[in-house]
């Protein structure tokens, strides 16, 4: 095993590069999917069938292809098309799907907003009717109750399934390395495997700083689902 | 010309669910200070008709007037009616404030959240104002320090006192208590029944579904029986209960209808 060569400065520097771009990628998929998943979220628990529908047939397509094949699709499949090709050089925003880093955070975006909209609008629909009814009761009016009741009970139902989602997104952010040029962590690795020959080196590490990573991920959730939570933890005797 | 003191006037409600008429032409008149029991089996159409007057429940015909205010009513397209002025609901279900048999307190607030809520979104208080206020009536209901607690854990009474904190915070003309004491485990009723004594003697009008004839007996002053949609008999309690004109409220009070 040649650890020492990993451990060298330029390697380091790579392996550096890919776990800041892992977590760009990361952070800004879970902010434009986050906001994208509320407002599907509520779409998808709202009174109009049609909107139901439309937003239903969403996340049905990105829950139900391959993310691997989304990323292609955008990233290799939009750059067929001549209408893209005519406007993408010039023509603002079309010039961002020359960018790779923008194609693969559109991917990621896409795909988890598809899935936290599903989770959160499981959980708006299952909020106590008779909490609900309470709010309607003292004359809150539907976006009211929504803002007062339904949203903040189920944003903390949501965040045990929620805090899987930032780190299996964590992990699927490696599938970004698909998209040559954009050097997440994964890449990292296998760049340094195709210059040393040393796979199982590589990938480890790279695995190690993944490793690292969801253990903060987790630890933060926990914290979080401690304190936001705690109105269901049981009963403790002593209070 | 409604008299100033009618908190509460209920004219010719009927309601009914899908071939089933619940309500079949209640009427009902609350005057200030009144405490009104309304007994019956269940499928009587009691808990519908709490649920009616602040339309939790569409009905299909009738009139709801509330402190002096009739609430404005159009047909919806069930055949239901609904309010027409969404303001004007909110409005009058501030006034009408509500204790469910559930209790219904929202459970990722605090004792104080839930109280403050509707004061400050719905009735415009500012943020300490509904603080003092809030602290005031836990103090009433005898709960001064649990409001950093949540409800889930707190026992059944304490949550429904609670709930009757917060219906008392909006400051309502009448207060409309659906079953308050179902459910709850018997040595938690008194606490609950105590706290609403309380507020009778301070001559708030109430409207109480319940199924305590002790209460119904020493506190409310007109007790009203539903049977099967219609108001059967209707008067003081102690005259009603101890010398009932209608058979059938002579056998609910055996026990033997149900």
């Amino acid at each position: 095993m040649k650890w020492d060569v990993i451990f060298q400065a330029e390697n380091l520097a790579l392996y550096g590069e890919g776990v800041v771009t892992t977590l760009g990628l990361l952070f800004s998929s879970l902010l434009v999917g986050g906001v994208l998943a509320l407002f599907m979220a509520i779409a998808l628990t709202e009174r109009w069938k049609w909107l139901r529908l439309l937003v239903g047939a969403y996340t049905y397509v990105f829950r139900g292809t391959p993310l691997l094949i989304q990323v292609y699709l955008i990233y290799y499949g939009l750059g067929q098309l001549e209408w893209i090709q005519a406007r993408w050089d010039e023509v603002w925003p079309w010039t961002y799907f020359k960018d790779p880093a923008f194609c693969a955070v559109l991917a990621l975006s896409l795909n988890t907003a598809a899935y936290t909209a599903e989770m959160l609008a499981g959980a708006i629909r299952e909020t106590n009717p008779g909490e609900i009814e309470a709010a309607q009761a003292f004359g809150m009016n539907h976006w009211q109750v929504m803002w007062s009741v339904t949203l903040p009970s189920a944003f903390r139902r949501t965040l045990p399934a929620y805090g899987n989602e930032v780190i299996m997104m964590l992990q699927t952010t490696s599938l970004a390395s698909a998209v040559p040029s954009l050097i997440d962590l994964t890449s990292a690795a296998s760049r340094v495997y195709a210059k040393f020959y040393l796979p199982f080196e590589a990938y480890l590490f790279a695995g190690l700083m993944y490793l690292l990573m969801t253990f903060a991920l987790s630890g933060m959730f926990k914290l979080l689902e401690r304190r936001y939570l705690a109105f269901l933890a049981p009963r403790s005797s002593n209070v | 010309m409604t008299s100033p003191s009618t908190k509460l006037k209920i004219t010719n409600l009927h309601k009914r669910y899908g071939d089933n008429e619940v309500l079949k032409g209640v009427s009902l008149h609350a005057v200030a200070g009144d405490v009104i029991a309304l007994i019956g089996s269940s499928g009587s159409g009691k808990s519908t008709l709490l649920r009616c007057i602040n339309l939790l429940e569409r009905p299909h015909e009738g009139r709801i007037e509330v402190a002096g205010e009739e609430i404005v009513l159009v047909q919806d397209k069930q055949g239901q009616l609904t309010a027409q002025n969404a303001q004007q609901l909110q409005r009058m279900r501030t006034k009408l404030a509500m204790v469910f048999q559930h209790f219904n307190l929202w459970s990722h607030m605090t004792v104080l959240e839930n109280i403050i809520e509707a004061p400050v979104h719905v009735l415009g208080v500012s943020k300490e104002q509904a603080i003092h206020t809030a602290r005031h009536y836990l103090q009433q209901v005898d709960l001064a320090g649990v409001e950093d607690r949540y409800p889930l854990h707190l026992s059944g009474g304490q949550q429904q006192r609670v709930a009757i904190a917060r219906a008392l915070a909006v400051e309502p003309e009448v207060m409309l208590f659906d079953e308050p004491t179902s459910a709850l485990d018997p040595e938690l009723v008194s606490e609950v029944l105590r706290v609403m004594t309380g507020l009778a003697n301070e001559g708030r009008t109430m409207l109480v579904v319940t199924h305590e004839m002790g209460f119904a007996k020493e506190v409310a002053n007109q007790l009203i029986f539903l049977h099967q949609g219609k108001i059967e008999e209707q008067g003081v309690p102690a005259e009603v209960l101890n010398s009932p004109k209608s058979e059938r409220l002579a056998q609910f009070l055996s026990g033997s209808l149900k």
